[in-house]
């Protein structure tokens, strides 16, 4: 039992890290209907220039912040050479887009600071702590409660602040917003800029769990199904999916793994998400789309 | 109502259409069909192996992926893992039922992936968009792993990779670069040939109408569930006679991981650059799509030879790469073939309007 237990608490942490990247999705998508495919290489960047700066013989915070400014000030480049241009433009061309920027921003990474595995130490001993009769990480923990500080800081900016207000009426309704007076180019950098600070986290905390190397781009493929069913634009749905889709793989991986010959977590995040798709398909808290002719 | 209306102006069609014909074109693509067959026997081996072979088996992967994604308008992301269904079922039935021509192996590795692209089609009927991705990316991860996994599918190799068998049909060696290429070039002209025919039928104006509102279509009394699984069944019957080709003719030997989420990309890439909805589209953006990266390496080596290593080059590539896809994004949403199409009729009004 307490096996099963350390199993499921390990997934659920484990879901915490891809909750973080989901959320970058989500804000983005909210904002701009844009599924942002390179989110993911925002993580790598993020997480390469901080190291990099680190290695160099940087403070923690001076490193931190001036990769911030990199983040929001590429933020700021691909809304105005990118998006502006695209606007209107179907979904499938803007996700095409960000396919196609996430080949720049993957390139210039490794072109500026090298292709090899950094280590990146945050200070935090990974001793595992006994939580009554389970062993927990502590790292997987102050993950934890970074990305929870996170969610309720985001809520509470998008909740209670202008700009927070001005972006739930783009979302619910782009044109409307616009002519009462919203400027959507503004909100998209900031949207795309917040985003960069979310990257910039998930990137240190994925990056010092497995070392900052290019495999941190592909946690954006295990987002799809974490978003699939939390739903596209609920930063809630997105922890829930992201906890529910942790648990359940780490949990497949062991009592599925040896049934079917190893490595299920490659894909089973994807089945979940299918079944999901199957009961409810607009995800746990998305919204529902009505079509009418 | 009461004035008779002037006679509406010639409207230039601004999307690549399918419904016009050109008058003189029959002519053309047999004549371009012709130029292909006598390149064959003119130049070089590693035109065939870098430039030729990858170029028309990626169109025709991109066809038929611009059957699902651009006629019938169901975004897919398991290209990679219909092409991977094509090549291992190809594989298993030359070895397992030999006496079989190769052609018809190939349309039965091509069932096989039509089977595969209904499965995981299922979705379609209920969802749409993004959400369908998801189901596509399950088929992307999962047949992978499937055929790295179990044994049975690739013979119990110890590196869990195929091989091509002896290409041989009516007597005559197809495992030389240009047996390889011309039994290429003659599936594509095979396969471009029915996709046109089914693009211009009742099915094609069908999966247009779907893809244009669903909704709306089925209103109109086009059934909806049975047009949706078709065209995941053509489209992927198509790409997974690709995936055979590109293991066999192509690379010779494969395993699964080679028909990764890259290759699914690739031939996403292609259908977008080329033009959506065109059957031209899916040649112009695989040529894009090879011939760019070539030209890229060699420009750099020859530029900046010695100035730069392998590593960073490659870096470079890949950001040259992402930007022209941006920037015809940007340029021209609808593709190179719009592109194409516009060019033509300024040609046609030079001298008198620029």
């Amino acid at each position: 039992m307490s096996f099963f237990l350390e199993t499921l608490v390990g997934g659920l942490l484990a879901g915490v890290m891809y909750s973080l990247v989901a959320i970058g999705f989500v804000l983005i998508y909210k904002a701009s209907g844009i599924f942002n495919f390179a989110q993911g290489s925002m993580v790598l960047f993020a997480a390469l220039a901080f190291v990099t700066l680190r290695e160099a013989g940087w403070g923690f915070v001076p490193a931190l912040l001036v990769t911030l400014v990199v983040m929001v000030a590429g933020a700021i480049a691909i809304e105005r050479f990118v998006l502006r241009a695209l606007i209107g433009q179907s979904d499938l061309t803007l996700f095409m887009a960000t396919l196609g920027l996430s080949f720049v921003i993957e390139g210039l990474a490794q072109l500026f600071m090298g292709a090899s595995v950094h280590e990146l130490n945050l200070g935090i001993d990974d001793i595992p702590i006994e939580v009554g009769p389970i062993l927990v990480s502590q790292f997987d923990l102050l993950a934890a409660v970074t990305a929870g500080a996170l969610v309720i800081s985001l809520s509470l900016f998008f909740n209670f602040t202008r700009i927070g207000i001005s972006l739930r009426a783009i979302a619910d309704d782009p044109l409307a917003a616009q002519s009462i007076g919203i400027r959507l180019p503004t909100l998209w950098r900031i949207v795309w800029g917040v985003a960069g600070l979310v990257a910039l986290v998930a990137g240190l905390l994925w990056g010092a769990r497995q070392g900052v190397q290019f495999s941190l781009t592909l946690v954006v493929l295990k987002a799809l199904p974490v978003l699939i069913i939390g739903g596209f634009t609920s930063i809630g749905g997105a922890i829930v999916g992201g906890l529910l889709i942790g648990a359940s793989e780490s949990l497949a991986e062991i009592y599925l793994g040896d049934l079917l010959g190893g490595s299920v977590s490659t894909w089973f995040a994807y089945v979940v998400a299918l079944a999901f798709l199957l009961i409810r398909p607009a995800g746990l808290f998305g919204d529902r789309a009505i079509e009418r002719v | 109502m009461t004035a008779l209306a002037a006679p509406a102006p010639t409207q230039t069609v601004e999307h690549p259409d399918v419904l016009r014909r050109w008058r003189a074109g029959p002519l053309a693509i047999a004549g371009l069909v012709a130029a292909f067959y006598a390149l064959g026997f003119v130049v070089h081996d590693y035109w065939f192996n870098a430039i030729l072979i990858p170029f028309l088996i990626m169109a025709l992967a991109g066809l038929g992926l611009n059957l699902l994604t651009g006629y019938a308008g169901q975004a897919s992301l398991g290209t990679g893992a219909f092409m991977s269904v094509g090549a291992f079922a190809t594989y298993n039935v030359l070895l397992r039922l030999p006496d079989l021509p190769l052609p018809v192996s190939l349309v039965i590795g091509g069932l096989f992936g039509a089977l595969a692209g209904v499965i995981f089609g299922l979705p379609s009927l209920r969802i749409k968009g993004f959400y369908l991705t998801a189901s596509t990316l399950a088929a992307q991860f999962f047949l992978p792993w499937l055929f790295n996994q179990y044994g049975w599918f690739s013979n119990y190799t110890t590196s869990g990779s195929i091989s091509a068998p002896k290409l041989v049909f009516l007597g005559a060696d197809l495992s030389t670069p240009l047996g390889r290429y011309l039994l290429t070039l003659t599936s594509v002209v095979i396969l471009t040939w029915l996709a046109w025919n089914l693009v211009t039928s009742q099915v094609g104006r069908n999966w247009m109408a779907i893809r244009d509102m669903d909704t709306a279509a089925a209103v109109a009394g086009i059934p909806i569930a049975f047009n949706k699984l078709a065209s995941f069944a053509i489209s992927s019957f198509i790409i997974a006679i690709a995936g055979a080709l590109w293991a066999f003719a192509y690379l010779g030997t494969v395993d699964a991981r080679s028909f990764d989420l890259d290759r699914s990309f690739t031939v996403l890439f292609i259908i977008i650059i080329g033009g959506m909805g065109s059957i031209a589209g899916a040649f112009i953006g695989s040529a894009f799509v090879i011939l760019v990266p070539i030209l890229i390496s060699n420009v750099s080596a020859n530029l900046f030879a010695g100035a730069i290593d392998a590593g960073q080059s490659e870096n470079l590539q890949k950001i040259l790469f992402g930007a022209l896809i941006v920037y015809f994004l940007i340029k021209e949403p609808n593709g190179l073939y719009a592109l194409l199409l516009r060019a033509r009729r300024r040609l046609a009004l030079w001298p008198l309007k620029s």
